[in-house]
């Protein structure tokens, strides 16, 4: 297994494969039990460093990190040592010395967690670097589309939305072509990064096109915070050539799921009929989260070193 | 599984004989149990599953009580997973309907040894519930403990040297009934 997971490219069709069986039984190991929590990192020591605003996963690599009994400490830029001035790798050689066997790190800066990995002794994991990867994200994506469809192999996939920022997009393009899918990414022009030929999906600008072929479709969040180009003319129209609404949905084929990496702007890019549907899986995404991170952790940190 | 035996391995005990240990053993349980009541068998994987399984079905035989089975997984209970290379996989747990509480567990595997992997168990079956009572019942017990365990019934004791290693087959995991001993490879 790998020592660090900066990239969903890391990971072998055999290596997903193996971690969602994991995830699978401690999925079962936290419902139905008595005490919901495992012992096996007991006195491991997993840092959160989180450079970027975060709830969702912050709290998701915490509580998977509990459940295995590691020791947790959350560091924020906000209000640390960072407003001060200091540099990642200041910071990495801090942590370093306060024996992190694991540090989580979700940074502005694409290529920050690779950087961090030659840094540090323990393992790296990527939560979110930049416009770059977030490899779990795409590991619980996965793992979702399995758990409600039963299979990965053969999926058609629409991710639909700001491509160019989207490190979500990015690691689901790369490990879902390793687990057999096929993608359509389905945006403006304006929203598809240059060199997005050379990735292993489709492009498509019309949503109504896409969709009666789709098993899945993953909806972005247009990302407010670096919408200061304009990208497209204006909030509503992108909302009626991009948004998923009630009608849109109805296109889709009965069995096909609706997926979002959250936060939802409503109204925006999924609308609130939508993202409350039986085809939602919004929340079980939160849900597996945790599970598929548990399963991380585990592969990462429960072998010797 | 198939393993490489470096040595040549003895065979110590037949398919024969294997089957009389289990008969003995689902004797044992349900005479030491008012023939089984409020009790269930947890298999520890890998052949401690297919060996619960035969109990129960010896058990249904002399006294066609019906035991409930399940499957205990220890791995992520383990104490030497840091030691080892690697991480290993983890498999299922399967507890039967009406889970552990208040009812009287036997776990079963193929081969005592250090005991390390039945405190993993009993860990295990901790964070499940609170079992009244809790036995073991084990094929081989090959000796050199290196924790206060003890089992509860014992197909049959094979004193052995920490240089030796003890195979159960199963032909349910192996193809074949027999137990190997072999120099360590």
């Amino acid at each position: 297994m790998i020592t660090h997971l900066l990239s969903a490219a890391d990971l072998s069709a055999q290596d997903a494969t193996g971690l969602f069986d994991i995830a699978t039984q401690m999925d079962a190991a936290m419902t139905d039990r008595e005490v919901k929590k495992l012992p096996t990192l007991r006195g491991r020591t997993v840092v959160n460093l989180f450079y970027e605003d975060s709830t969702r996963t912050r709290i998701s690599f915490e509580a998977a990190a509990k459940r295995l009994s590691a020791d947790v400490i959350n560091f924020s830029a906000k209000g640390s040592s960072v407003a001060k001035g200091e540099s990642l790798k200041d910071t990495a050689l801090t942590l370093q010395a306060m024996g992190a066997d694991a540090v989580v790190i979700r940074h502005p800066a694409s290529g920050a967690a690779h950087r961090l990995a030659g840094w540090v002794r323990g393992s790296v994991v990527n939560a979110g670097d930049g416009t770059h990867e977030h490899p779990t994200q795409a590991l619980l994506d996965a793992y979702t589309m399995r758990s409600r469809l039963g299979r990965l192999d053969g999926l058609s996939v629409a991710i639909v939305g700001d491509v160019l920022h989207s490190r979500v997009a990015r690691s689901n393009v790369v490990l879902l072509a390793t687990l057999g899918a096929r993608v359509t990414l389905v945006a403006p022009p304006t929203l598809l990064p240059v060199g997005v030929a050379a990735w292993p999906a489709r492009t498509c600008y019309d949503l109504d096109a896409v969709l009666p072929g789709s098993d899945v479709v993953m909806m972005l969040r247009v990302q407010r915070e670096r919408m200061d180009d304009s990208f497209f003319p204006s909030a509503r129209e992108y909302a009626r050539r991009y948004g998923l609404d009630a009608a849109r949905m109805a296109r889709l084929p009965d069995h096909a799921i609706v997926m979002h990496p959250g936060p939802m702007n409503r109204g925006m890019e999924i609308s609130a009929e939508v993202a409350d549907s039986p085809r939602s899986t919004v929340v079980a995404q939160v849900a597996n989260g945790v599970s598929v991170r548990m399963a991380v952790l585990y592969l990462l940190l429960g072998g010797a070193r | 599984m198939a393993h490489p035996d470096a040595a040549p391995a003895k065979i110590i005990l037949t398919a024969a004989e294997m089957a009389r240990m289990v008969d003995r053993i689902a004797h044992q349980i349900l005479e030491k149990t008012q023939g089984a009541r409020d009790t269930i068998l947890l298999g520890i994987p890998t052949r401690g599953v297919p060996l619960a399984a035969r109990l129960a079905g010896r058990i249904r035989t002399f006294e066609d009580t019906e035991v409930p089975t399940g499957t205990l997984d220890v791995t992520l209970y383990r104490d030497d997973l840091r030691l080892r290379g690697g991480t290993r996989a983890v498999g299922p747990t399967t507890v039967p309907t009406g889970g552990v509480d208040g009812r009287r567990v036997v776990l079963v595997d193929d081969v005592l040894y250090s005991g390390r992997t039945v405190r993993a168990a009993l860990d295990a079956l901790s964070d499940l519930g609170r079992p009244r009572l809790v036995q073991l019942a084990v094929l081989v017990d090959r000796g050199h403990r290196e924790l206060p365990i003890r089992p509860d019934y014992v197909g049959k004791n094979i004193p052995t040297s920490a240089a030796e290693s003890v195979r159960v087959l199963l032909a349910e995991t192996d193809g074949v009934d027999e137990v190997r001993l072999a120099d360590r490879p």
